[in-house]
């Protein structure tokens, strides 16, 4: 099963892009956008002043290229917790963001004009309900594609297998995406199953399977345009396998130390999905240092700003953990809420 | 018998990990098992180092699939091993309810003992330390309403190791359920070598006269420092460590009531049918009569566990909140 591919290690074109001069401008600063989170992240989460912080760094491509292609307002977005780089592009404002990682409940909901479900942490649950999703979707006759996200490692558990065929009986419009990176916490890919090829697995639901370089955006990009479109048009889900690598620990508290060796992390960062849209952006003459210069400056001063924004609504609010159990608060959480009030139980 | 041996100081992680050893080394037929167990030896160290020392068909990685684990093991003990299995953490025991509703606790009664689970279920549980969405969740009392299994939750490192011991050389299925907090915030003495400690037995840790305090697991240190500090305006708590649930030793916690009159239980999982319930429900039946105030639970709120945030300690029963149900049942 060949790798689907349009830019090589260093960005230089394969072979025609199918993408404009917009587009590919856009999408370089979507992941450098995504990039600047990450990195930007670490430091607050090694300041106390975030919580477990799972990094997607090197695997930008594989969930920027998927979120290009979906309307916030109109599609879904079910994410894992690894792919943040996802949100950021799909329109979640990076103030939620922070807030979701820091695990306070002001971030924790989308804003109304943002289809995506908090990310999941439970491996895997989001599977079926994302065909749920799609299929609610085609219901009701409207014009949306729901994306979900797993790793590797998630496709081993029964909710991928049931959601995939729940998606495919019932031609969900679905893109459901796997990022091989490589390893589930300390197990690597070859371990978790015996098939070489994850996409293979389409087979086995009567659907398409793709195999794409997930740190080529351009390669990703189109991938997920034509799986988009498929499914808008009727014909159901796609199964795309985005291949990339975890270069950074499973989460903040992780030391990959105790499970591999860092050479094969150090060959993938030479394959940065980063690096290489920018060598393509280069190659066609569309960058220079001064936009790079700007971008950056651009970037962190928003992220500057989202901190800041986030930073005002972080006063714990103890009650908070019984508000929004129930639809209307029930006798037992009322009691709660008083007491963590102030009040009395 | 354990005190004559040479004992060191470890936290209960290592007390887990000693336990796994010996088991290992003593009955070849134990194997153990889960996400990320082998090669790294555990997310939290669990079984470092075994792997290395028993060989990957002993101490092995499995694919990331909890029913998987959970159905594969009840097959591995049915043919003759005895497998201890890990669930990552207690939250993701869910994915495997299936099998352990169904199948875990029931193959012994349906094939009339011809085929038996000898298993033993390793999850960490419960809060404290800031951990992500669902991770610090306590799902016992879901696990003790499955019929033909034995629940087990060690508060200290000594009893953990004699415990875990006794789980694996049990005949039927047992969950080990481990506190996150106390993996490593508490060390103490734990004996050198095999030894066992009795399933099914509770312990009074502190003797008091005023009110019982009854918790088990991470509670237990909640509650003997809640006992401290009422010591020191002369109130004597007595605190029990309830250590198995199922099978519940009723008759130590109504010899304590029985004692104090006054009962306070204590436990981290949300309120409502928390296994809290049920030990008032026991006392209700058993300790009535001696009785001089409504038992009064100290529980996680009916809400899910709060991540890592500021705000944990406002849902997980602390000593303030222990305090405070104590002179509600001292001044009824
Ligand atoms: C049901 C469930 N089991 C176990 C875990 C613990 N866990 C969190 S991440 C992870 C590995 C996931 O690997 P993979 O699906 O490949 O995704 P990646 O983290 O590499 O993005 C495990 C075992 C969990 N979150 N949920």
């Amino acid at each position: 099963m060949d790798t689907v591919r349009y830019l090589d290690d260093d960005g230089k074109p394969l072979r025609d892009i199918p993408l404009s001069e917009e587009e590919l401008l856009a999408g370089y600063r979507a992941l450098r956008r995504a990039r600047h989170f990450d990195e930007r992240a670490l430091v607050l989460q090694r300041q106390g002043r975030l919580g477990v912080y799972p990094p997607f760094r090197g695997q930008e491509a594989a969930q920027v290229g998927v979120a290009l292609c979906l309307e916030p307002s109109r599609d879904w977005l079910l994410p894992s917790y690894r792919e943040t780089a996802a949100a950021i592009t799909f329109g979640m404002p990076l103030s939620k963001l922070i807030l979701s990682w820091r695990a306070d409940p002001a971030g924790w909901g989308a804003p109304p004009e943002v289809n995506m479900v908090q990310f999941y942490i439970p491996i895997a649950t989001q599977v079926p309900q994302a065909a749920g999703v799609a299929h609610a979707l085609r219901l009701q006759g409207k014009d949306a594609v729901a994306a979900v996200f797993i790793g590797d490692g998630g496709t081993s558990e029964g909710d991928f297998h049931e959601g995939l065929n729940f998606a495919s009986v019932f031609d969900a419009p679905l893109l459901v995406v796997v990022q091989n990176n490589g390893w589930a916490i300390s197990v690597p890919t070859q371990k978790q199953m015996k098939v070489q090829r994850i996409a293979l697995k389409a087979q086995g639901y009567g659907i398409p399977g793709v195999t794409v370089d997930g740190n080529d955006l351009v390669a990703v990009w189109t991938v997920a345009r034509k799986a988009a479109a498929r499914a808008r048009a009727g014909e159901g889900p796609t199964l795309i396998e985005a291949l990339t690598y975890r270069v950074a620990p499973h989460t903040s508290s992780d030391d990959p130390g105790r499970y591999r060796t860092e050479d094969e992390a150090e060959a993938w960062k030479k394959r940065d999905p980063i690096d290489r849209m920018r060598g393509c952006l280069l190659h066609l003459g569309l960058w220079d240092e001064e936009k790079e210069r700007a971008l950056s400056e651009e970037l962190e001063a928003e992220f500057v700003a989202a901190v800041e924004e986030a930073d005002k609504a972080s006063e714990p609010r103890p009650w908070e953990i019984v508000e929004q159990v129930y639809a209307e608060m029930q006798p037992d959480q009322q009691a709660a809420w008083n007491y963590l009030h102030g009040g009395e139980a | 018998m354990i005190a004559e041996r040479g004992t060191r100081i470890i936290n209960l992680v290592q007390a887990v990990n000693e336990a796994l050893d010996l088991a290992l080394e003593r009955d070849p037929r134990v194997v153990l098992f889960g996400e990320d167990v082998g090669k790294m030896g555990g997310v939290f160290r669990a079984s470092d180092g075994l792997q290395p020392k028993y060989g990957d068909k002993r101490v092995f990685d499995t694919p990331l699939a909890e029913s998987g684990i959970v159905g594969f093991a009840i097959g591995m003990a049915m043919a003759g091993l005895r497998p201890v299995a890990e669930i990552q953490f207690a939250g993701f025991l869910y994915p495997a309810l299936d099998q352990i509703l169904s199948h875990l606790g029931r193959m012994r009664h349906r094939t009339r003992g011809r085929f038996t689970i000898p298993l033993v279920i390793r999850a960490p549980y419960g809060g404290g330390v800031k951990t992500p969405e669902q991770h610090a969740d306590s799902p016992e009392a879901i696990l003790c309403h499955v019929p033909g299994v034995k629940v087990i939750i060690p508060s200290s490192p000594e009893r953990a190791k004699g415990l875990l011991l006794s789980a694996i050389e049990d005949p039927d299925p047992v969950f080990f359920l481990e506190a996150i907090k106390l993996y490593r915030g508490v060390k103490a003495e734990v004996p050198e070598g095999y030894y066992t400690l009795p399933i099914g037995k509770a312990r009074v840790v502190r003797e008091g006269s005023a009110a019982t305090l009854i918790a088990y697991g991470g509670m237990v240190e909640v509650c003997q420092k809640a006992a401290e500090v009422a010591a020191r305006e002369g109130v004597e708590l007595e605190v029990i460590d309830v250590e198995t649930l199922v099978p519940l030793d009723t008759p130590t916690l109504v010899e304590s009531v029985a004692k104090t009159g006054r009962a306070v239980v204590v436990y981290e999982a949300m309120r409502t049918g928390g296994f809290g319930a049920e030990i008032a429900a026991r006392l209700a039946e058993e300790a009535l009569d001696y009785l001089e105030a409504p038992i009064v639970r100290v529980a996680g709120w009916d809400a899910p566990y709060p991540p890592f945030s500021a705000v944990e300690n406002f849902y997980r029963p602390d000593a303030k909140r222990v305090l405070e149900a104590v002179r509600q049942v001292l001044t009824h």
